[in-house]
């Protein structure tokens, strides 16, 4: 580039260079564009517009209602909608709760120096996350048939209960049988990001432990856990996100909202307002006090993992 | 042998615990490639059964559209979404790791935000986009706002600034074009990431229910999930024609996981240690 400003060129050439710096001083808007435009028409503009949309009422996209705060108000005496807030958070608490602590002793278990076939055990517990939410609810629509099933038949097996028990029939069996698949289904995801996590931790730390006398409680306590915070703070922030937008295993398993709505979530009622019944301003309602519940609580599980450094 | 590898009697018993859970998490998996062969008996304790055969295959093959159809479908709009998304995202993050330009911090700071945002408070709105577009009902529908992966920018970004700045400006000095150092350049040397996000982007399509479901009527063109969500509304007690559907449509992602195990583990969790 020097070369061009120190030898006086011929026109052409000077025109070419021109052209040539263009290209370099625009280069990364040019790189972007694409990526802005599509990002623009089908995010930030759609995101707008349900804002807009959320004051409306609608029925089928001709009639289109300005109707200012009359959804929120509404959604405030909606019971279905608290019925479907009340499954989501239980879901959402027992299923980080449960997931956390297995995830985590999982890794621990695996990463173990003396342990053989680790790779095995690996894919073991990753293999249910590489199947696909609605795949797994179609599988285990058929796993957990009463009396025929092969959870049935295993409790049976090894409890000498259970074989009639229906999961899926039952309003106060719904939720427990929805954690429990997700428990199967998410765990070996999220231990990958432990795994990591654990081997990022300074091994220096638990020898100064060790020479300390700590035993191995005390270098978990001390050691490990803070080493792995950063993570175990985005797992938790992560699956908490994942669990509160539950839709596709209720709705593939149950068909639906199921016996008594046990299974209706948010994002359930969301899609049964918005594309069963047709009225979109209602469902942008309804996804905006998702946006809202979403946002909060991972800012205060944040707030959570930074204040207790 | 030294203390750190020896097998003791305690992390014997460990080892078997481990291998217990194991053995729970492939159950259901192992169970479903069973069943997939059984006819009448699918529900008999053995889990192979002696009559064994393809009868199951046989009659998604017979189903009006075979079966095949939405595999192909799900194969499309898989690969046609992955590829659209990689090409954007690797070409945004390069622009947003190696150059320095007005407006950087402010687009950072928006896509931030709405990596935050729950995708479903967009259906509504985009649901009626695309019904004004007139393109309802068909794969463009599904692909083109399926083209945005705010993720896959981030994780573009984040790989591509480890790769060292020299290696452009000797290419720059040598009168490489900018497209040509990404080409040439960026994109051989992020080939962990790309295989990493193809896999994640895959993924995602692939088992993607929500959407496909909202705007697609026309059975020649259900993808794989709401076909069978649909079959198993329709053939209530064909269990174990349900089963060999489900068994192949899980079977193109694990496959596809063996081919990019490696860069998977590295790309998921790289933004997670290190950010």
């Amino acid at each position: 580039m020097i070369y061009r400003d120190q030898f006086p060129l011929s026109m052409t050439k000077n025109f070419k260079n021109r052209i040539w710096n263009l290209q370099e001083k625009y280069t990364p808007y040019i790189f972007l564009l694409p990526f802005i435009l599509v990002f623009c028409t089908f995010m930030a503009y759609p995101l707008a517009k349900s804002i807009y949309m959320s004051f409306t009422c609608t029925n089928g996209p001709k009639s289109i209602v300005w109707i200012g705060l009359d959804n929120f108000i509404f959604l405030f005496k909606d019971k279905n909608f608290w019925t479907a807030v009340r499954n989501t958070f239980v879901f959402a608490a027992f299923s980080v709760f449960l997931q956390l602590p297995c995830s985590l002793g999982l890794a621990i278990l695996v990463n173990k120096k003396w342990l053989k076939g680790k790779n095995i055990f690996r894919f073991s517990f990753f293999a249910p996350y590489l199947c696909g939410t609605v795949f797994v609810a179609v599988l285990f629509s058929v796993l957990l048939v009463p009396r025929f099933g092969l959870v049935n038949r295993a409790l049976h097996f090894i409890t000498g209960y259970g074989l009639d028990l229906k999961w899926l029939g039952e309003a106060s069996m719904v939720m427990p049988t929805l954690v429990l698949i997700t428990l199967w289904l998410f765990t070996g995801f999220n231990m990958i990001y432990f795994i990591a996590a654990l081997q990022s931790v300074d091994k220096g730390l638990y020898e100064a432990a060790e020479i300390d006398g700590a035993n191995s409680f005390q270098k978990f306590l001390h050691v490990t856990l803070p080493g792995i915070k950063p993570v175990a703070v985005f797992v938790v922030i992560m699956s908490t996100i994942g669990s509160l937008q539950l839709f596709e295993l209720p709705y593939v398993l149950l068909g639906g909202p199921g016996p008594n709505q046990a299974g209706l979530t948010i994002v359930m009622y969301l899609y049964q307002t918005g594309f069963e019944t047709g009225n979109l301003g209602y469902a942008s309602a309804i996804g905006w006090v998702l946006v809202v519940i979403i946002m909060s609580v991972s800012l205060f599980q944040l707030w959570l993992g930074r204040s207790k450094k | 042998m030294n203390r750190e590898t020896r097998l003791t009697i305690p992390r014997i018993f460990v080892m078997i615990v481990i291998a217990v859970f194991a053995i729970m998490m492939l159950v259901p998996l192992f169970w479903l490639f069973c069943a997939a062969f059984k006819d009448k008996d699918i529900f008999s304790v053995a889990f192979w059964s002696p009559n064994a055969s393809f009868v199951n295959f046989r009659k998604l093959l017979r189903l009006h559209p075979p079966f095949y159809r939405y595999l192909i479908n799900s194969f499309f709009l898989a690969s046609a979404t992955t590829m659209v998304q990689l090409f954007f995202s690797a070409l945004g993050g390069f622009a947003l790791a190696k150059y320095k330009f007005k407006g950087q911090t402010i687009i950072m700071i928006v896509m931030l935000t709405t990596m935050m945002i729950p995708g479903q408070v967009l259906l509504a709105p985009l649901f009626e986009m695309i019904s004004k577009l007139g393109l309802t009902d068909t794969y463009l529908g599904i692909i083109v706002p399926g083209s945005v992966s705010v993720f896959g920018i981030f994780l573009f970004r984040q790989s591509i600034t480890q790769i060292p700045d020299e290696l452009m400006q000797v290419a720059r000095i040598d009168g490489c074009s900018e497209f040509r150092i990404f080409w040439e350049i960026i994109l051989p040397l992020s080939r962990p990431m790309i295989g990493a996000f193809c896999l994640i982007s895959y993924m995602g399509s692939w088992n993607s229910f929500i959407w496909p479901q909202i705007i697609l009527h026309n059975e020649q063109r259900f993808p794989l999930t709401v076909a069978l969500v649909q079959m198993k509304g329709v053939y209530v007690n064909e269990y174990g024609m349900m089963m060999a559907g489900t068994l192949i449509s899980i079977i193109p992602v694990v496959i596809l996981f063996f081919m990019l195990q490696k860069e998977f583990v590295s790309g998921l969790t790289s933004g997670a240690v290190k950010g």
